[in-house]
């Protein structure tokens, strides 16, 4: 095993290019998992710790562009205004310790479906920047999922950083364990309301191959919201509409038994956080209402 | 491949380290500081935590030569990272004093380090962090396999959180597994040296 430390972005492109079979570590939540316990011996290690860029994050106008190695633990401190949802989502990620190393490039390189940055990235809408010798991209997050374990990066890319929408919402995250720390979800959702646009964004994880939307729900809910005026009348969402929502994000899973928990449970499962989470937001969507009213 | 940082603020060297190995395993098997635990090498228990350049992570997950020129701090030099922690706030609170002495703790004062509190079984002594007499007054140890990853966390939330609540004290612990105690006493070991702090002031 060689053991590659770039002291630059450039350097760690080139070597990427070199050894496109090197295994970027960076937090090591995953990749020291796997070697210690030998499931993995990979040719080369990059170790992407001395890459200062990775660990930044800048605040645009419609977007953070937030550092593929940001931890987590800062995602929860300083981002909380502008990522509700990917804060919510990093506070369940493990433990503080995880929390200290860990960070989305590496939800995003595993590609696992129950990472757990997954719904809220989807949620919320985002773009990762892929970059390697040959130039930059930038992948929609509805396209970076391709299969189980597997994402649209090219063997010579590394990822950069993640452009995620601010949000101009409210926007929720739930996941479902055996217990509230050291859990990997049996499964997760998020929900975004982006009044904005008049849409709603969903995410699902742990419950199909890959990450997923639950479009035939967000369809759904958009036109339910529109037709009776709730985004200009604030009124409480009926409960045959939220029971519609949740059904069809249960539809949206394509869930596996495993250890973790049945495909019937997951499934159920969550249809129950999606009337909860839509629950929560939309509350907090009429309170932002009679807030700014009150203060007009 | 070699590696220099600094353990317990004196530099060391280790050689020969494996490019897969852990911090874990290089601080246990390579510089005989067995201090921090290895029960799980994935994450799970959190008996392996440090500091690393002041941040608690588990060492397991830390492959070695991500720690090339950076500071850790293990259990074995908790009591003097305390010890000049409390002098530099003393110093700050006052004007500022002279540093003496070469910081830090040696690797061979590390090894022999031994637990001496004010116990009737562990003898008499000064040399414990308050996070540690406060384990041993509240009777926080039981097989003590937790205990080194559970002080290194404990005393990092202290430094943030002088006056924490239950609900921080178990987040801040939520990463550290023990087996034995059911918590309990942990928890009046942390509220035991979050006191005397506050009292110390
Ligand atoms: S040995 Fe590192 S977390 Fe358990
Ligand atoms: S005292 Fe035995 S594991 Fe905690």
């Amino acid at each position: 095993m060689d053991f590659l430390r770039p002291a630059s972005w450039e350097e760690a492109l080139a070597a990427k290019a070199e050894h496109p079979t090197a295994v970027p570590i960076a937090g090591g939540t995953d990749v020291m998992v796997e070697i210690n316990f030998d499931h993995r011996r990979p040719e080369y290690l990059l170790d992407l710790n001395r890459v200062g860029d990775l660990y930044e994050w800048e605040v645009g106008q419609d977007s953070v562009r937030l550092g593929a190695s940001v931890p987590y633990s800062r995602i929860m401190e300083s981002l909380r205004a502008e990522l509700p949802g990917l804060a919510l989502a990093s506070h369940t990620v493990a433990s503080p310790q995880i929390r200290n190393r860990g960070g989305v490039g590496g939800n995003l390189g595993t590609a696992s479906p129950a990472g757990d940055a997954h719904p809220a990235l989807l949620a919320a809408g985002a773009e990762v920047e892929a970059e390697s010798v040959r130039g930059s991209r930038r992948i929609p997050i509805d396209a970076f999922y391709t299969g189980v374990k597997r994402n649209a990066l090219a063997p010579d890319e590394l990822i950069r950083a993640v452009h995620v929408k601010k949000a101009d919402g409210p926007q929720q995250y739930s996941k479902v364990g055996t217990r509230n720390a050291m859990v990997i979800a049996v499964c997760a959702f998020g929900l975004a309301l982006h009044p904005e646009t008049r849409t709603v964004r969903t995410g699902i994880g742990s419950a199909a191959p890959t990450p997923v939307r639950a479009r035939t729900a967000e369809e759904f809910l958009e036109a339910a919201l529109e037709e009776d005026g709730f985004w200009d009348n604030g009124k409480i969402i009926t409960p045959s509409v939220a029971k519609q929502f949740a059904d069809l994000c249960a539809a949206a899973c394509n869930p596996i038994d495993d250890v973790r928990g049945t495909a019937r449970y997951r499934r159920h499962a969550v249809g129950v956080m999606a009337r909860r989470t839509l629950t929560w937001t939309w509350e907090s969507y009429r309170g932002a209402r009679r807030a700014s009213k009150g203060a007009a | 491949m070699r590696v220099n940082f600094t353990v317990n603020g004196r530099p060391q060297e280790a050689d020969d380290v494996w490019e897969g190995e852990s911090l874990l395993y290089v601080l246990r098997e390579r510089l005989g500081l067995p201090g921090s635990k290895n029960a799980c090498e994935q994450g799970e228990c959190g008996s392996c935590t440090v500091r690393l350049d002041g941040v608690p992570v588990c060492s397991c997950l830390v492959a070695a030569g991500q720690v090339e020129g950076r500071d850790v701090v293990t259990v074995e030099g908790l009591a003097e990272f305390a010890r000049q922690r409390a002098e530099r706030d003393r110093c700050e609170t006052a004007s500022r004093g002279d540093r003496t002495a070469a910081p830090g703790t040696s690797l061979d004062e590390a090894r022999a380090w031994q637990a001496r509190g004010s116990d009737s079984q562990a003898g008499e002594g000064g040399e414990l962090a308050p996070i540690q007499q406060a384990f041993i007054d509240a009777g926080a140890v039981q097989c003590g396999f937790c205990t080194p990853g559970l002080l290194v966390a404990a005393d990092e939330m202290l430094e943030h959180h002088p006056n924490p609540t239950d609900a921080d004290i178990r987040e801040a612990l939520s990463g550290n597994l023990c087996r034995c105690t059911g918590y309990e006493k942990i928890m009046d070991a942390v509220r035991l040296a979050a006191a005397r702090q506050g009292e110390a002031v």
